[in-house]
Parts: C-alpha cells; structure tokens; sequence
C-alpha cells in the first residue's frame, strides 16, 4: 500500500456483545476507494453483524470506526448513509404497493414536500442507466422480480450519495446469469470509485469478483487476503478452520421402482394464479431428482401439492403403489412423504416448543411415544437423546427451545424428524440455504445416505451448486413447467442456466422432460 | 455531516431498555404477584386521592375475604365462576384464539341450564339426574356460543376478536328477553326460583353432619372447578391432543404441515372453551343465585380474561389468581362507593397489561 493510501472505510478493533456471545471479537475491516472487498465467513461468524455497525444499525461496543480517515460515531442508519455508507440488507426493506421512485425517496430528509415526481424518476433512471441496473421507476415494487427489487434497494443507497455500499449475501436470489450482469454492475460502481463490501459465503463468486478477502469466524478476524492467486480450498479451510472437501460420494446405484409420480399437476399460487401447469415429474427409489430453477417458479407450490398443503387443480399423485390425490397432509405424512420445508423456522419447527418436542412433531401419533390419548414425555425424550446423537445435533439438552438453535442444527432437527419415520420419499427443499459449510456437507452426506438406503428423494434448490452434486438426474423447472430434464452427470451447468431462465433445451443428449434414462 | 462531527471518545453513561434473552423461572412464577401489588399501589394512589387510607381499607378487605372461614366461602363462591370462566378463556388462549366472549358464553350455559330446572325437566327430577342435565346443558349452551365464531373463523377466517366481543351482547340480550318476557316471574328480570332439586348443594347443607359447616354457602361447583384445572393440566402435559394444541399455539403453520387439522380443531376448542365458561354459568345459577336474572354476573366472564393472562394460562395458577381476584370482589363489598373495587379491578388490568410488558425488558446501564 503506498503511503498516501486512504481507506474509504476503516473499522479498527470492533467489539459488539450480545447478551451471552461476543458476535465481533476486536475485528480490524477497512476498504479503498474503487475496491470490492469480500467479507467471507460462516453463518454466525460475525458478518452481518460488522456491517450492521458500520452503517449504524447497530452501536460497536468497543473500537473506532474512521470514514476517509476522519473518526465518526453512528446513531442510526441516517447518520451512516449521510456519511456515504449504505447497506443492502438480505431481506428488502420496500413498500409493496409503491412505486420504484416512490420506494427511492421513502425516510429521506429534505424531500419538497409536493414530490416533483419526474424529476426523482428521471434520476433513478439515469443513476440506473450508469451503472447497469435497468428498472422502470414508475413500476410498483410487487411487479418486479426479485432481481429487479434488488436493483431498486442499491438504487436507493446510490441516490442518497452512497460511496460505500454494503451488500448482504446478494447473489442468493439470483440466477447464475443474473448474477452475471450483477457482477458488470459492481465492476462498473467500482470503476466509478466506489467501495463495495460483498457479503458471501460462496467461495466462487467470491473469488471471481473480489479485489481482496477478509475472512471472519467465530466472531475473530482471520485473514485479510487478495483474491488473486486464491484458492477455493484454502478460502474454505480459513474459513471452517479444517479442510473441506468438496465432492460428495455419490456410489453408483441401480434406481428401484418409481415411489413418487406426479401426472400432469396443477396448482395454484396464494394470488389464486397458476403456479404448477401439467407438471410431470417421477422419483424412483434410490434416486435424488434435483429440481433446478429460479425461486418463484413454483417451487414452493410443487413441494406443497406433494406433502398435501396445497389442493389440486389438475393431474394425479401415485406415492409407492398407491394413487393419492389431494389428500390432506395427514395422509401424505403417514404414506411416508417426508418434507424439508424451505422456512425452518416458520413451517418446518415450532420454535417456542423443545427439541424434543420439535423431534416429536409428527412422531407423537405413534409409539413409542403416542399411545391412544396420551403420550409418554419419558420415550419423547429418550427417542430425542437417540436423534441428537445420531444426527450430531448441537444442543445444550433435549428440554431447549428450538429457536435457539442455529439454522444448521435446527436443520438438522427437522432432517433427524424426517429421516427417522423412514419415508418413502423425501422432498427437500433448499436443504442448505443460509448454512455454513460444515452443516451443507452434513445436510447433504445424511441426503446422500438416505438415497443410498433406498429413499426416493426430490431435491428443490437454486443453487446448481448443489443440484449438481447431489443429483442422479436435474429437472428444470421455468414457470410451474418441467422444461427439461438432464441425466446428472451429462448435466452441463451454461445449458441448465439457461433452461431455469426459460429456454427449452436444444443440445443433442438432452430430452425434454422425459425420463428414459434410468430404466433398469 | 452531522455524525462526523459529534463529540468523539468522551465516555457516555446510557441508560439503555432491551429485551430479556429470556425470562428467568422465579420472575415468571412470581410475576402475578408483582403485578397485582403494584396496582394495589396505583389504587392507593388512586383511593388516597379520593380521600381514604388506602393501607386500612386494604386490610380490611382483606380480612374480609381471608380473615375467617365465613370470608374464606363468600371468596371461594366468587372464585368459582372465576376459575371455570378462566379456564374456558385460557384453552382457547393456548391456540392464540382471542375468545373475549367468555362473558356471553357464561350467560347462554346459565340460560340452557335454566331452562332445564324451570321449564324441561319436571320439579320432581331426582338432583344427581337434575344436576347432571343441567350441567350439561350448561356446557352445551356455552359451547354453541363459542362455536359460532370457531365457525366463523375456521371456515371464513373471519376475526373471533369481534365476533366473540358482539356475541356478548346478544347474549346478555338474550337472556334478558327471557327473564322480562316468557320465563320471567311478573315482569320482573328475574325467573322464578329453581326447585330445591335443581340447587348445587352447599356446605351449609350438610351442618347436620358437621356442625362446622354451619352457614358455610360455598357450593359444590368450586369441586368440579378444580376437577376440571387438574383434568386440563393433565390434558397440555399428557395428552395427544393437548400436545397439538400446544404445536397450533406454537405455530400454525408448523402445525398443519405436522399434518394436524387445524380448522377442525379451532371449532372444537372455541366449543371447548365457550363450553367451561357456559358451566361458569351454571354453576352460578345453580348454585349462588337459584333462578336467572338480569346482570346476574359481575363481568366474571371479563375479569376471567385478566386471570388466564395473569396465570399464564397455567390451569393449576388459575385457581390460585382466581381465589385473589375472589377476594378482591368479596373484600369490596365493604367499600364505599362501590365503583372502587371495578376501579381497583381496571388498574390491575392495565397495570398488568403493561407490566407484563416491561417485566420482558430490562434496563441496562452501560458505561
């Protein structure tokens, strides 16, 4: 660094305290001007937590924070952005039923208050049009896609004069292309001299964006690292503090008989819109199906429809030998439908109930610890102590509440729950999202193993990531359709990518939506 | 810049509010009690405003109350209703169901009941037959009127806030068109008294036997009240069922994903829960008042309200806020206007609304 260099930013032994963890343990983050820095680190590594001190969400404990070399003390998120630094958190803060430019100048002092509507439209379009984040200002917020919500909330941070933006995780609701166009956005933020923090914790993207890597777990600083000449490797070993090995075992295996099959389905979303049009999809013992496709595409209706929560609109369901159409969940649950819902928290557990009770959702009907009318609180908890060990949960004891958990280990509650009734068929829907490497590879080795065993298992994800590792065969799902299906290991991530964007499938080797291949 | 050019590094004392990670078990338990005696400070302030020594008549209330074996069954006749109404409220509380019809609930299990004792069954029915109908129908008529906003709000999720709120009102009309019109005894709003068959039994009724009993008119509903608190308490630990309440409570969403049939059992425990409180009423008229009247409840089925969210919904701990709220009731009929004890009772609600709310936070000074 030469001796005039500056930092945009400079966070100097930042301590933040929750009650009963120390979330930033003395962490040093600075940034240039024109520098995108990766903020790397595994969930509840401290992350977020050092960004929401830095642009005055929260108040650090201890340490100083400097911007442009000049010490500063932020209240609340106003005095950060009138210092120039803005964040774009995780879950969008947008008014639905607003417009673009409406949703830009929302909380901002100093706006007249008989608004000049076109001219805040016009620099919301010129501010997009510089730096590549094309959006009609005058749409209203539900309109937009997601991407396209993202694009409104840095638009946001750029018309209050943000020179450091802060971005939280992203690419998690972007298609591999998308997220294309949104790395040439922030090259071009940079090149404007710009500071971008990128939150992550997806090594490639990381390494293909990143100026340099700073790398935090358990709350301490690891490293401070230029990407270049980085590995993924050893990114992933500062950041678990072991090595991590990447590929899965995946031991060939001759697929069984189909155990879920879905015959041109219909259903509808929570607008009464359709979601799922003549879907055709099956799922043979011994297989995992990866259903690949942008979140919004009916993802989460093909999941419900299975496991009873959503009725019908059309088409019919056969779970093992037996046809099971619009059944309630109840019955789907006892024909062995296991389900990994997508929200751990809001459907999948009760938070407020223990472990062990969480371990029991479904269970308590049946012995061992449901009899007739009562249930035996001792056989719930020693069938708990059994699962917490077998599935190496991290948990003081049986009797803690759920929500206290992190989201790895309540993951694994609900997968121990699920896997334990020994389903037929499993349906698991982003089984990793939000988790750290050291739970994915855990999550994903108990899916593997329970597709070893013999389990039908349909695996809902957007992270090709993941699609690809796991699955014997990638199904592509693009507006409620199954556009096209690819054996997994002829499976080619540019084709997959640009079947989940809508393209039907053209490339010799790929058949549309049939499933020939696995006929034994 | 305004932030840049705050004052830097001079150490700030803040004083700062933030929610408890989690309440620890002895406030939890001892929380009623906090909050009842704070507002028995408030209603000091209150009665010494008014003029009167607060700390005097507050003794003397409680002697009333709790001072002989006389104050103890004029406190349990109270705590009765309480206890049934309360236990009503909290089951449907346990399912994050707000049913605040518990009052009308109790007025339509009186007038069902009643119209076993005057009209249905002849006078000469043997008790144990006469009683069990009338409890019965008690039950039935609370349940019924619980059960129309169950409906309402499994199949149309239409708000059990309001509908349960209103339904109060139809019911109080209700009965009051049946104790001026049909049932009434001279156009008075009153029916005429039940024959003595149709009378729960007292203490008092066995003084032959035991002579201590003597002038001792608590009456057998506060055994079936506590009957069914140990039945419930049973039922949320042990139970199949009560287990999946405790899931629907939890999180509904997790509930029906756990495959449990939710508007199925939001009907059942709004009739469940109007049910306890129709037998609140019963036991009222059968045991205290001996005929229906106009307004022949004090709000027991409102102020069973403030003892479920005092007790936690914990049917055990109902019981026991019931016997305070009892004597609240009994010890102000020695007050003077008698609008004090309903003042009284309106400061506790509030005081305990809003100290529920800040026994969750706690302050914090830093630096």
């Amino acid at each position: 660094m030469t001796e005039a260099y500056v930092p945009a930013f400079e966070m100097r032994q930042i301590t933040k305290r929750f009650p009963g963890v120390v979330a930033n343990n003395a962490v040093d983050f600075s940034a240039a001007r024109g520098e995108i820095h990766a903020l790397l680190g595994e969930n509840g590594a401290g992350k977020s937590t050092l960004m929401n001190v830095l642009c005055g969400l929260y108040r650090q404990d201890e340490g100083e924070i400097f911007i442009n070399g000049k010490p500063v003390e932020f209240h609340s998120p106003g005095d950060a952005i009138a210092a120039g630094v803005g964040m774009v958190h995780q879950h969008f803060m947008l008014v639905p039923v607003q417009s673009v430019a409406e949703n830009v100048i929302l909380g901002l002092r100093g706006v007249s208050f008989v608004l000049n509507t076109a001219d805040i439209e016009a620099e919301v379009k010129r501010i997009g049009e510089q730096y590549g984040l094309p959006v009609d200002p005058r749409a209203k917020i539900w309109q937009l896609s997601v991407g396209e919500q993202q694009r409104v909330e840095i638009i946001k941070m750029l018309y209050r004069g943000a020179q450091i933006l802060i971005l939280d995780e992203p690419t998690a609701v972007l298609t591999p292309q998308e997220t294309e166009l949104f790395f040439r956005t922030l090259n071009e933020m940079k090149a404007d001299g710009k500071t971008i923090v990128f939150i992550s914790h997806k090594l490639d993207e990381v390494l293909a964006i990143a100026d340099r890597i700073t790398v935090l777990r358990n709350g301490g600083w690891v490293a401070t690292v230029p990407a270049a000449g980085m590995t993924k490797p050893e990114l992933a070993s500062l950041m678990v503090g072991r090595e991590v090995l990447f590929d899965i075992e995946r031991p060939e295996r001759k697929t069984g008989a189909p155990r879920l099959v879905l015959d041109g389905i219909g259903a509808l979303d929570n607008k009464a819109l359709p979601a799922l049009r003549d879907l055709t999809l099956s799922v043979r013992s011994g297989e995992i199906v990866g259903v690949a496709g942008v979140a919004g595409n009916g993802q989460r209706e093909l999941a419900e429809v299975i496991c009873g929560l959503r009725p019908l609109t059309a088409g019919r369901m056969t779970v093992g030998d037996a046809a099971i159409t619009d059944a309630p969940p109840i019955v789907m649950i006892e024909a062995g439908i296991a389900y990994v819902p997508e929200d751990r928290s809001a459907t999948g557990s009760a938070p407020n109930l223990s472990v062990a009770e969480n371990l029991a959702l479904k269970s308590y009907r049946h012995t061992p610890v449901g009899g007739r009318f009562f249930i035996d609180r001792r056989a719930m908890r020693t069938r708990a102590q059994e699962l917490i060990q077998r599935f190496d949960i991290a948990t003081p004891s049986p009797e803690t509440p759920s929500r206290k958990l992190s989201g790895g280990n309540l993951q694994k509650v609900i997968l121990a729950r699920e896997i334990s009734s020994n389903p037929q068929v499993i349906i698991a829907s982003y089984p990793t999202r939000g988790l750290d490497i050291g739970a994915t590879e855990n999550v994903r080795n108990i899916l593997m193993e329970q597709r070893n065993n013999g389990a039908a298992i349909l695996l809902i994800s957007e992270d090709l990531d993941e699609v690809f590792v796991l699955s014997d065969r990638i199904a592509v799902l693009y507006e409620g359709e199954i556009v096209g299906e690819v054996p997994g290991n002829r499976a080619d991530r540019e084709t997959v990518g640009l079947m989940m964007a809508g393209s039907k499938p053209q490339e010799p080797g790929v058949a549309p939506a049939a499933s020939e291949e696995s006929r034994s | 810049m305004s932030a840049q050019s705050a004052p830097q590094s001079r150490p700030k004392t803040q004083i700062r509010i933030e929610r408890r990670a989690e309440q620890p078990r002895w406030l939890s338990i001892l929380s009623p009690f906090i909050l009842i005696a704070a507002a028995l400070v408030v209603g000091a302030l209150l009665l010494r405003m008014a003029g009167a020594d607060p700390w005097a008549l507050y003794a003397r209330m409680a002697r009333v109350a709790y001072g002989d074996r006389y104050g103890w069954s004029d406190t349990t006749i109270k705590a009765t209703p309480l206890i049934l109404a309360g236990l009503g409220v909290s089951i449907a509380f346990r399912m994050r169901l707000w049913n605040i019809g518990a009052e009308g609930q109790l007025f339509m299990g009186a007038f069902l009941a009643t119209g076993v004792a005057i009209r249905w069954l002849s006078p000469e029915t043997p008790m144990v037959i006469m009683l069990t109908v009338m409890a019965v129908a008690g039950f039935i008529g609370g349940a019924f009127w619980g059960l129309i906003p169950g409906v309402l709000k499994a199949k149309l999720n239409v708000n059990e806030i309001i509908t349960t709120l209103m339904l109060n009102y139809v019911a109080a009309m209700w009965v009051n068109y049946f104790v001026y019109g049909p049932w009434s005894q001279r156009g008075f709003g009153l029916t005429p008294q039940f024959p003595a068959n149709a009378w729960l039994p007292r203490l008092t009724d066995f003084s032959e036997q035991v002579p201590a009993f003597r002038g001792i008119t608590a009456h057998f509903g506060i055994v079936l009240a506590i009957v069914l608190a140990l039945i419930l308490a049973v039922v949320w630990q042990r139970t199949r069922w009560g287990f999946a309440i405790r899931i629907m409570g939890d999180n509904p969403r997790a509930a029906r994903y756990a495959g449990i049939n939710l508007p199925r059992n939001i009907m059942l425990v709004m009739a469940l829960s109007g049910g306890f409180a129709g037998l609140a009423g019963m036991s009222e008229v059968a045991g205290v008042v001996h005929r229906l009247q106009e307004r022949f409840s004090p709000g027991y089925g409102f102020t069973a309200i403030i003892i479920a969210w005092l007790a936690k919904l914990n049917p055990i701990a109902i019981i026991v806020v019931s016997y305070l709220f009892g004597g609240l009731l009994v010890g102000a009929d020695e007050i003077q206007p008698a609008g004090i004890a309903q003042l009284l009772q309106g400061v506790i609600l509030f005081v305990v609304v809003g100290g529920e709310m800040m026994l969750r936070y706690q302050v914090r000074i830093e630096r």
